[in-house]
C-alpha cells in the first residue's frame, strides 16, 4: 500500500528553524525564499513527493504544520 | 496540484496542531526544545481526555510561560519550587493529574532539594526536566548539567571542574531513591524520539493515578540561542555530546 | 455547654486547625512551635476530617507547599519561628503577588541569625513592613493567649479569603509554650468541592470546557501591568485598613498616661497598668490586634487625650515607629524593651514609665 500525503504551514508562526527539513524521509520542505510577517524564512513544500508521515509536524516545535494523507 | 488540494480535506488529516495549545504565539527561539515538549504535552493531556482533572506547574526560566501554551489550570512556582507545590497540589486533590515542568537550572541547582525529597517521599506527580545544559532566559550562563569544556557567559574559557565542578547527573541520582516509580531519559530531536517522549509522559500520568511514586521524564534538549548554533547544528551537537554524558533510555520502571 | 481544655498555645493551633476544617498543615521543625505539627501529627487528622498533614524538607518547601495548596483554593497553613520564617520570605512574597490565602504563625524567638529559642517580638517589622521583596503586605494579628491562638486561625482564614492575602499570626514563645484553658467552639467541617468553586473561582480546579484556564501567578514583565497590579494591591491594602482594625482597651477612658503594647507584652502592661492605678496614676493600655492594619486612627485619637506613650515590646523598639508616625508629635512618646528572650516584670515596665514620665 502506498501513501500520498502534503502539508500544510501557517507561515505567519513559521520561524524557520528548518527541524523540519532534516526530519522529512524524502526531502520535499525546504525555506522559502520569501519571509513572513516577522521576517522569517518560512518552510515551504518543496516538491510532491511527500507521503504524509508527519515526521516534518512532530518535530515542528511551534504546530505550524498539518498533515494530510490518502491511500493510493 | 488538483491531487494536493483533493488531499487537503479534513478527513484526510493525520496530524495537527492539538486543540489543546492556545493561539499563543510562543515566545522561545526558533528551534527551541520546549515547543516540542509543549505539544506532546498537549496531545497526551488530550488523548487521554483529562483537561479538567490537570494542573500544571511551571518553574522560573524560558518556560515560565509554559501557562500562556497549554489550555489547562497552571500554577507559576518560584524558582526550583514547582515540586513543593506539586506535592501539596497532588496531596489535597488526589484525583487530579499533576505535573511540573522545570528547566536544569530550575530543578538540579537552586530546587535541588525539592526535587530530591518529592522524589524520597513517592509524590504521585509527573516530573518533566528539560534539560540542555544551559540558563536559557537568563542569557547563556553555566547550568548544573553544563557538560565539561562547554562555553557559557559565566565560563567563557569553558567548563572547567577545578573551577566550576563536575555536570550532575541528576536523574540516574533519583533514580536511587525508593519513591520514584518511573525514570527515563528521552529527548524530542526526531520524530521517532518524540514518539517515545510521548510514550513516556503518556505512561507517567498513568502512572500518577496507580499509587507508585513520581514519574520523572527527562528531555535532553537543545538551546541553540545559549550554544549559538543554529537549530539543526544544536540538533547535532547534542546527539554528538549531550548523549555521551546523558544516554538516553528508561533508568526504572517499578511496573516493569 | 463549650468545652474548656488546658492546652498550650501552640496545642490549640493545631485543635483549632483540625476543629475548624483547615484542609493542610505543612511545616518543618523549629523552637518554639514543634508542638503545633506534634500534635497534629498525633491527632491524626487525615483520619477524622481528611486534613492533610506533611512534614517539608526545609520551611522554603512547607511555605512553597502551602502556595501550591492555596492555589487549589484550600485552607492551608504552616507554622515556624523567625529563622524559619525568613526562609519562607521569598514565598510569603510570591504569595501576597499571586493574591493568594493563607495562614502563617510565627512564634517568635529571638534574633538576629540563630539567636536564642526564648522569647521575642523582634519580628514585628519584618513581618508588618514586608520581610520579602516587593511592595506588598500580610495581614499581621498577634495573640495574647492560647484562646487567641485558637480563635485566631478561624479569624485568620475568614480574612485570608476575604482579601486573598497571606495573615500572619505573630505569636511569640510566651504565648507559643503557655498552659490555658481554652474553649473549643464548634466544629466546622472542611469546605466541599463545590464550596471552593463558589468561594475561590479562581483557584486551579482543573480547568473545564465552561471557563478560562485559571492561572495562579506573580509575574508581568510588562512595566503598566506590573504598576496597574501594585495599585491594585494598594486598594486592597487601604480597605483592610479601613474595616479590619482591631484593638483592646484596658482602662484607656480616663487615661492620662498610655502603654502601647502586643502579644504577651500587653498582658504585662496589663498588670503595670493596675500597679499604677493602685498607686492613683492614671495609667493605661492599648493592645493592638491586627498589627497591620495597625491602629493608628485609634492612637492619633489617644495622643490628644494622654499626657505620653510608651511603646513597651520585646525587641529594641520596632512597633514604636508606628505608634509614633500615629501620634505625629501631639505628645511625647517613650519605649522599653528588653531582648535575647528577656521579660520584663511589671514592676520593672512600673520603673521605667515613671523614669521616662518625670513621676515619684
Amino acid at each position: 500500500m502506498a501513501f500520498k500525503g502534503t502539508i500544510e504551514i501557517d507561515i505567519q508562526r513559521c520561524k524557520g528553524c528548518s527541524v523540519c527539513i532534516g526530519n522529512c524521509p524524502n526531502k520535499c520542505i525546504r525555506l522559502a525564499k520569501a519571509v513572513n510577517s516577522k521576517g522569517y524564512r518560512y518552510a515551504e513544500l518543496a516538491n510532491d513527493s511527500c507521503v504524509g508521515c508527519a515526521s516534518c509536524a512532530m518535530v515542528c516545535p511551534d504546530s505550524v504544520i498539518t498533515v494530510y494523507r490518502v491511500k493510493i | 496540484m488538483d491531487i494536493i488540494s483533493d488531499i487537503k480535506k479534513p478527513e484526510n488529516m493525520v496530524y495537527g496542531r492539538p486543540a489543546l495549545l492556545t493561539d499563543n504565539v510562543m515566545h522561545y527561539c526558533p528551534g527551541c526544545s520546549h515547543g516540542t515538549v509543549h505539544k506532546i504535552v498537549a496531545e497526551v493531556i488530550e488523548e487521554m481526555g483529562i483537561q479538567d482533572r490537570t494542573i500544571g506547574i511551571s518553574p522560573v526560566g524560558c518556560s515560565v510561560f509554559a501557562y500562556n501554551y497549554i489550555d489547562i489550570d497552571w500554577q507559576e512556582a518560584a524558582h526550583g519550587r514547582a515540586p513543593a507545590l506539586a506535592t501539596a497540589t497532588k496531596r489535597l486533590c488526589p484525583d487530579k493529574y499533576v505535573f511540573t515542568y522545570q528547566g536544569d537550572g530550575d530543578l538540579a541547582s537552586i530546587g535541588t532539594a525539592e526535587i530530591i525529597h518529592a522524589c524520597s517521599r513517592g509524590e504521585n506527580i509527573v516530573v518533566i526536566f528539560i534539560n540542555n545544559g544551559i540558563y536559557g532566559m537568563t542569557g547563556g550562563q553555566m547550568a548544573p548539567t553544563t557538560l565539561l569544556g562547554m562555553k557559557t557567559s559565566t565560563t567563557p574559557y569553558g567548563r572547567d571542574p577545578k573551577l566550576n565542578g563536575f555536570p550532575l547527573k541528576i536523574t540516574e541520582m533519583l533514580a536511587a531513591l525508593d519513591g520514584t516509580a518511573f525514570i527515563t531519559r528521552q529527548s524530542v530531536h526526531t520524530a521517532a524520539a518524540v514518539r517515545k517522549t510521548k510514550n513516556a509522559i503518556r505512561k507517567g500520568f498513568e502512572y500518577s493515578m496507580k499509587d507508585v511514586g513520581l514519574s520523572f521524564i527527562e528531555v535532553v534538549s537543545t538551546c541553540n540561542s545559549g550554544w549559538k548554533l543554529s537549530p539543526v547544528e544544536a540538533n547535532a551537537w547534542m546527539v554528538e555530546h549531550m548523549f555521551v554524558k546523558y544516554p538516553l533510555g528508561d533508568i526504572k520502571d517499578v511496573l516493569k | 455547654m463549650t468545652e474548656k481544655i488546658l492546652m498550650k498555645g501552640n496545642e490549640a493551633i493545631a485543635i483549632s486547625a483540625i476543629r475548624n476544617g483547615v484542609d493542610g498543615y505543612f511545616g518543618y521543625p523549629i523552637t518554639p512551635q514543634s508542638e503545633v505539627m506534634e500534635t497534629l501529627m498525633k491527632e491524626k487528622p487525615w483520619e477524622t476530617t481528611g486534613m492533610v498533614v506533611l512534614q517539608a524538607e526545609s520551611e522554603l518547601s512547607s511555605i512553597n507547599m502551602v502556595y501550591g495548596g492555596a492555589s487549589c483554593g484550600k485552607k492551608v497553613m504552616t507554622s515556624s519561628s523567625s529563622p524559619g520564617i525568613s526562609l519562607m520570605c521569598e514565598g510569603i512574597s510570591y504569595m501576597a503577588g499571586a493574591e493568594l490565602p493563607c495562614v502563617i504563625v510565627d512564634v517568635m524567638r529571638g534574633g538576629p541569625g540563630l539567636g536564642t529559642i526564648q522569647p521575642s517580638q523582634s519580628d514585628y517589622s519584618q513581618s508588618v513592613k514586608g520581610g520579602g521583596h516587593g511592595d506588598y503586605h500580610c495581614i499581621v494579628i498577634a495573640p495574647a493567649s492560647p484562646q487567641d491562638m485558637y480563635d485566631y486561625v478561624d479569624w485568620g482564614f475568614e480574612l485570608a479569603f476575604k482579601y486573598r492575602n497571606p495573615v500572619i499570626i505573630l505569636a511569640d514563645g510566651i504565648i507559643g509554650q503557655l498552659m490555658e484553658k481554652v474553649e473549643l467552639h464548634p466544629v466546622k467541617p472542611r469546605r466541599t468541592a463545590e464550596e471552593i468553586l463558589r468561594d475561590a473561582p479562581w483557584a486551579t480546579t482543573g480547568k473545564p470546557a465552561s471557563r478560562q484556564r485559571n492561572i495562579i501567578t506573580s509575574l508581568s514583565l510588562d512595566a503598566n501591568t506590573q504598576e496597574e497590579f501594585n495599585r491594585k494591591l494598594l486598594a486592597k491594602y487601604e480597605t483592610i485598613k479601613e474595616n479590619e482594625v482591631k484593638f483592646c482597651e484596658y482602662h484607656t477612658e480616663d487615661a492620662e498616661y498610655l502603654f502601647v503594647a502586643f502579644g504577651c507584652s500587653s498582658r504585662i502592661c496589663e498588670a503595670a497598668t493596675d500597679i499604677l492605678r493602685e498607686e492613683g496614676i492614671k495609667a493605661g493600655l492599648l493592645r493592638p490586634v491586627t498589627l497591620y492594619p495597625f491602629p493608628e486612627k485609634k492612637i492619633a485619637g489617644l495622643a490628644g487625650q494622654v499626657k505620653s506613650m510608651m511603646s513597651i515590646e520585646l525587641n529594641l523598639g520596632q512597633m514604636v515607629e508606628d505608634v509614633r508616625l500615629a501620634v505625629n508629635g501631639r505628645c511625647p512618646v517613650g519605649f522599653y524593651g528588653r531582648q535575647g528572650g528577656n521579660i520584663y516584670t511589671p514592676e520593672e515596665i512600673v520603673d521605667e514609665f515613671k523614669k521616662f514620665n518625670n513621676l515619684k
